[in-house]
């Protein structure tokens, strides 16, 4: 989606509508909520409490860095739930059916995931159809392989207990004893720092915030913006098989029935963390915040014994007033 | 210098539906200044976008410095020399300026893909310290003013150290010292030996700038002629194919009549400040100002376009309350926007649902059913008074030209029974021909007793229509003139005069 410049008479704009307090607005959110959590329940700053946390929050964080450069670009992928299945599923082939080496093993899932994006990439820059239609119908057939490469079966990695350590062992904990949080977190977080390396600092992220801003001008200007489109779509989609691995990895199986929703959650991450879905802006750093505010959210209702299904539309009702004040706050600077 | 350094011949470019150019001609020397005039839908924004690669030609050959070339896409004109400015500004809006300048060549690290911030700064800022542009080149663009915006555009073209220059329409956002500024940059272009292709409507610049002019008119060349030798009607007649004299002022009659519509104190947070005037029945009140003065901003508040933060707003002396464009319309006011195609029509619709969207309400039968024998009635009535170019009522809007597009908005107005028209740039983007045409229909409705607020800012549009004119800078009324003692610089003077002192303009 394009987005007209507008111009402005002024050459500044107000500390309110600055892109730092938006940042704040989120962090200061989130941390409001960790007062309000930790005063409803002496439970929720334990410590165990809070890797789990962490935890719930690196699969969907991991899916949300790559939605965030998809999104930026102006574009949407509602594929990266079925894919990170895929993958997953890919994964338990390779390492399980196959017998092959763990570090292969997790290589393909990547690959598989890279692949997958690329697809949509290819689909949505040559064939030219919309985004939202080219990733529904990856969805679908990524959904739909997974079942019929899987058998209908979930694949265990009970013979390889090397890969579930991927995920679950510490290598925190044996660095600073005590300190036992799960390598998925910190997966998550060297994603992350790649990722905003990437998005800040390299011509991909460069091209992702042109093509979003203007799609047309960037292509006027030379850029081979189909070639570009297709490496975001793949990056995303590599991120995605990256999720996929850890989740096999923490379930230490692969499951050919999960996925589909968990793409929702990563666009709801996205959008909290102030990305505008009409492209041109966003950060890492308000993704990884988006997707903390979810999982603190749902963690901490159900500490209070909020039931389930109140969380989801709890949730449901946060985005709105996130996007909501993001709108205020963007509208303001007209 | 004997061979000229780009020879277009027999170019020839169709679309669906319209031919667009046939057999056109075009020839630019090193070191001159070449300006490309011609109607809208003359096709030379299009035969330009071929040079430079937007566009691929259908037939004919283009000689770049004696050579046969073939430009299939934006970067071959960039390698060879070729650069664009375009009408529409190309830049991304998100983006830095210095991001903007280099985006696709971007001044890598030691690691090929990973930029080089500081150097891409640095090469920005002694690029932009040429022309003598004093911006931060970290500055979003998006946070420019709009000339700033296109002098950015002509540094990224700079950049490029093209021999070839393409400037579409470069002064139509810009005040009278920022076109002077940019004519300096033009003329030290040419004598490097830079061939530049000046597109423009603005006949009078023409003069100033340009040494040879060349004329198309439906897609065809008609002509060239040298600047010195050639005169304003001549350029005029060779554009629309008959003569077609500049008239002088023609204010129509205009007795002391009842007061139609009074605005006091209308206050819009930073936009528009303390706004009040008022307007009469038959009478034409022009809105003159820079770009950015809130003139539309006080035109869309009057349309409910935008909600009012005080002050009051009474029709035919009673007070009224619009809240909403629906509320504008029920109270007889009709807005012509400044962009006709994002906010005046609905292109993909046909001329007949155009002309009757404001007013489904007088062609619905049961249920919502929209009875089409009449509204095409009405259509068919309109096309005929307002003389809208159009094959047939379901001719998709699209496809007309810029002056008959415009003609629908009014139309549709028209349609709506509106007596308070607010025009805004009414003739913007259109040709001459046209023009005179929506300046004619213009003083029929006033005639007819409907009331016209026009925002212009062509001023001698202004001078010639308007019975009085309202002058705005930054979002206050400066002063209001009645014709007699209006003239070009005392509305400039008005213009620029922010709370009470005069800004510098720099001739």
């Amino acid at each position: 989606m394009e987005t007209e410049i507008t111009a402005q008479t002024q050459e500044k704009r107000s500390f309110w509508q600055s892109d730092a307090t938006q940042k704040l607005a989120a962090f200061g959110g989130l941390i409001a909520m960790f007062i309000v959590f930790s005063l409803a329940s002496p439970n929720f700053l334990q410590f165990s409490n809070i890797v789990g946390i962490l935890l719930a929050t690196a699969v969907n964080g991991i899916l949300a860095l790559g939605a965030t450069f998809v999104i930026i670009s102006g574009g949407i992928d509602l594929s990266v739930g079925t894919v990170m299945t895929l993958s997953a599923v890919m994964t338990g082939v390779f390492i399980t059916n196959l017998g092959l080496p763990i570090p292969i093993g997790i290589l393909g899932g990547l690959a598989t995931g890279a692949l997958a994006g690329l697809v949509n990439g290819s689909v949505i820059a040559k064939m030219k159809i919309p985004p939202f239609i080219a990733t529904l119908g990856m969805l679908y057939i990524a959904k739909g392989l997974s079942l019929v490469i899987s058998g209908l079966k979930p694949i265990y990695f009970t013979e390889t207990p090397g890969f579930t350590k991927v995920a679950m062992g510490s290598l925190l904990g044996r660095i600073i004893p005590g300190f036992d949080v799960p390598n998925a977190v910190l997966i998550f977080f060297i994603a992350a720092l790649i990722a905003n390396f990437i998005l800040v600092r390299t011509v991909l992220g460069r091209y992702t915030f042109a093509i979003g801003s203007n799609e047309e001008a960037t292509r006027l200007s030379g850029v081979n913006v189909d070639f570009w489109k297709m490496s975001i779509y793949t990056l995303a989609g590599a991120f995605a098989g990256l999720a996929g691995v850890v989740i096999a990895s923490r379930l230490n199986s692969a499951q050919p029935a999960l996925g589909a929703g968990y793409e929702l959650d990563a666009i709801a991450a996205v959008v909290i963390g102030g990305t505008s879905l009409s492209g041109g802006e966003g950060t890492i750093l308000g993704t990884v915040i988006g997707a903390f505010v979810i999982s603190v959210l749902t963690n901490g209702l159900r500490i209070m014994s909020v039931p389930q299904e109140w969380q989801i539309v709890i949730t449901g009702a946060i985005v709105i007033l996130a996007v909501y004040a993001d709108t205020l706050r963007k509208r303001g600077q007209a | 210098m004997d061979e000229p350094l780009v020879l277009m011949n027999g170019i020839d470019k169709s679309f669906p539906g319209v031919h667009a150019l046939a057999h056109c001609d075009y020839e630019l020397r090193a070191g001159e200044i070449h300006a490309l005039v011609g109607e809208n839908g003359a096709g030379k924004s299009t035969l330009m976008k071929i040079l430079a690669g937007v566009y691929s030609k259908d037939d004919g050959t283009i000689l770049y410095k004696g050579r046969e070339v073939n430009i299939p896409n934006p970067r071959t004109a960039q390698d060879l020399g070729i650069s664009m400015i375009h009408q529409e500004l190309n830049l991304m809006g998100h983006l830095t300026v210095a991001q903007n300048i280099y985006i696709g060549r971007e001044p890598r690290a030691r690691i090929n893909f990973v930029l080089d911030e500081r150097e891409i700064n640095k090469r920005a800022k002694e690029l932009l310290d040429i022309i003598h542009l004093d911006i931060d080149p970290r500055i979003k663009v998006s946070n420019l003013t709009i000339a700033k915006q296109q002098m950015v555009e002509i540094a990224k073209a700079l950049s490029f150290n093209s021999e070839v220059l393409i400037m579409d329409e470069p002064t139509a956002a810009l005040t009278e010292s920022e076109i002077m500024d940019l004519f300096e940059i033009i003329r030290n272009l040419r004598q490097k030996g830079v061939g530049i292709v000046y597109i423009s409507h603005r006949l009078e610049e023409l003069k100033l700038i340009s040494d040879r002019i060349t004329v198309m008119r439906d897609g065809h060349y008609i002509g060239t002629v040298l600047t010195e030798d050639t005169t304003r009607d001549e350029i005029i007649s060779m554009m629309v194919g008959r003569t077609i004299y500049e008239t002088a002022p023609e204010i129509p009659e205009f007795g002391n009549e009842e007061l139609v519509l009074e605005t006091r104190n209308l206050n819009r947070g930073n936009q528009i400040k303390d706004i009040s005037f008022d307007l009469r029945k038959g009478e034409i009140l022009g809105f003159a100002g820079l770009m950015g003065a809130g003139r539309t901003e006080v035109a869309r508040a009057i349309f409910g376009a935008d909600a009012i933060d005080s002050g009051e707003i009474f029709i035919h002396g009673s007070k009224v309350h619009i809240k909403s464009p629906g509320d504008a319309v029920a109270h007889g006011i009709g807005y012509l926007s400044e962009d006709r195609k994002r906010y005046g029509l609905s292109l993909k619709q046909d001329v007949e649902t155009n002309l009757v969207m404001a007013s489904y309400n007088k062609f619905l039968g049961l249920m919502g059913w929209v009875k089409t024998k009449d509204t095409s009635i009405v259509a068919k009535k309109y096309v005929d008074a307002l003389t809208i170019k159009t094959p047939t009522i379901k001719q998709l809007v699209k496809n007309l030209s810029g002056g008959n597009q415009q003609k629908v908005v009014i139309g549709k107005w028209l349609t709506a029974d509106t007596e308070i028209l607010i025009f805004d740039e009414p003739t913007r983007g259109i040709d001459v021909g046209a023009k005179s045409e929506i300046y004619k229909l213009l003083n029929d409705l006033a005639a007819q007793g409907k009331s016209i607020i026009m925002i212009s800012s062509e001023l001698p549009e202004i001078l010639r229509m308007s019975h009085r004119i309202v002058v705005m800078c930054e979002g206050r009324i400066t002063g209001i003139l009645p014709a007699e003692e209006a003239d070009q610089e005392s509305i400039m003077q008005l213009a620029t005069q922010r709370n009470g002192e005069s800004v510098e303009v720099v001739a």
